[in-house]
């Protein structure tokens, strides 16, 4: 099995200006802050970031907003990061709001290589407006397509060297979804043990979907 | 008692033993500190958690557990974690008993708005959507009215909706209303208000119920 353990400073090579990222995270908690570090020092910059929300202030997705590295943000929620409501309204940043439970369907058919999903969530709202309406046994649903990215950048608390994926607590969220359905996927880790060193049982993450993976994961304040 | 505690006490009667529920950002969050001691319920946060607890007492906290708004949080014994796939197929598949979450705006005919002001608030709708539309009952917990008392249950939303015909019930400081197929039926107002006063800061016809009951 290839060496999968690189620097962040490699991993930021992997990343090219105006390439489309999966970030993982809930509001930062599961974000891979190490990588996001990394890309700000690169000068990354016209990000498309596809994630569940901007991040918060000082933290994750919110930091790479903060020095202008993401032109546009398909997320669900941009509530505790006032900055991106901000650029938003001044026509700065592209955003685009998506359902949580239908943004994560999209990603996870976009890993699954399925060719999207159709979800009652958002008939009669502004949501619907463009998309394809389809009746199933009389029933109305939205199809919602597939997404899938360059690079999917995840966090984890334990990774094996094969790239096998162990997640605490909530910090999971969007990470096993994300590492799907992206051609380069990076996990930065704050722990990383010899194969073996995770309970098979306990894997979420299978190191098959693990491209690279990146040591000293730790949260910023 | 503060208007958000009067709410979210009467919210917590809604709740009955062994519940799914899941409670939005603000004072939704607010009633799991009035759940009745006979009764067990479970929190489902849309992050990842079945089994949610209060907010960590004292400073230590474990930074890898946190609520849907971001902020530390405590799990009860037997609780899970999953990922957010999973997350929404228990909230869009009709596994959650009870959603509480707050509105901009309700309507008669159920639909509420409660995700974004254009060119003002745009804070996303985060999980709202797919849990108002899996939830098995739907409660929104607000203020009646805002600032200046403009009515925010009105016969038509003028906001983005959210979801349409989702609402089960309204719980305010003043009233508790059932959105049913004839309308919006007044089952129940505070003490310190009357059917006048709560007909007349909202801006949709109000049924009255038989058994209307005076006092929360």
């Amino acid at each position: 099995m290839a060496n999968k353990l690189i620097t962040a400073d490699q991993a930021a090579d992997l990343v090219q200006d105006g390439m489309t990222l999966m970030i993982g995270g809930f509001m930062s908690n599961g974000t891979p802050e190490i990588l996001i570090s990394a890309l700000i020092e690169k000068g990354i910059k016209d990000l498309t970031v596809i994630a569940n929300d901007g991040g918060t202030t000082g933290t994750g997705i919110g930091r790479l907003i903060a020095v202008g590295a993401v032109r546009r943000l398909i997320a669900s929620h941009i509530g505790l990061n006032p900055l991106t409501g901000q650029l938003m309204n001044k026509g700065k940043m592209e955003v685009r709001l998506i359902p949580q439970g239908t943004l994560i369907e999209q990603i996870r058919a976009g890993g699954a290589g399925l060719g999207g999903v159709l979800t009652p969530t958002g008939l009669g709202t502004e949501i619907e407006v463009g998309k394809e309406i389809i009746e199933v046994d009389g029933k109305k649903y939205l199809l919602e397509k597939p997404l899938k990215a360059d690079v999917a950048l995840i966090r984890a608390s334990i990774a094996d060297e094969t790239g096998n994926i162990f997640y605490k607590a909530t910090t999971r969220n969007f990470n096993p979804l994300i590492a799907t359905a992206a051609s380069t996927v990076i996990a930065a880790a704050e722990e990383i043990v010899p194969a073996g060193g995770i309970e098979p049982e306990a894997i979420v993450t299978p190191g098959i979907f693990v491209d690279y993976l990146v040591g000293g994961e730790s949260y910023v304040d | 008692m503060s208007i958000k505690e009067i709410i979210a006490k009467r919210v917590a009667q809604e709740l009955q033993d062994g519940d799914v529920v899941n409670l939005g950002i603000g004072l939704p969050t607010m009633v799991s500190d009035y759940v009745s001691e006979e009764i067990t319920i479970y929190l489902q946060s849309e992050n990842g958690i079945l089994g949610m607890g209060p907010v960590p007492a004292g400073d230590s906290y474990d930074r890898n557990i946190v609520n849907a708004g971001g902020k530390p949080v405590t799990v009860e014994p037997g609780a899970c974690y999953f990922d957010s796939a999973a997350s929404f197929a228990i909230i869009r598949g009709g596994h959650v008993d009870m959603t509480v979450l707050g509105a901009l705006q309700v309507d008669q005919e159920g639909s509420l708005a409660s995700h974004i002001i254009p060119g003002k608030m745009v804070p996303g709708m985060g999980g709202a959507m797919d849990l108002v539309t899996g939830s098995k009952k739907v409660i929104i917990a607000m203020t009646h009215t805002a600032k200046e008392n403009a009515p925010k249950i009105l016969e038509k939303i003028t906001l983005p909706a959210t979801a349409v015909g989702k609402v089960d019930k309204i719980i305010t400081e003043l009233a508790v209303i059932e959105v049913t197929n004839a309308g919006l039926l007044l089952k129940e107002i505070a003490a310190d208000t009357t059917v006048a006063e709560v007909q007349d800061l909202t801006a949709a016809k109000l049924l009255i119920a038989e058994d209307l009951k005076i006092g929360f």
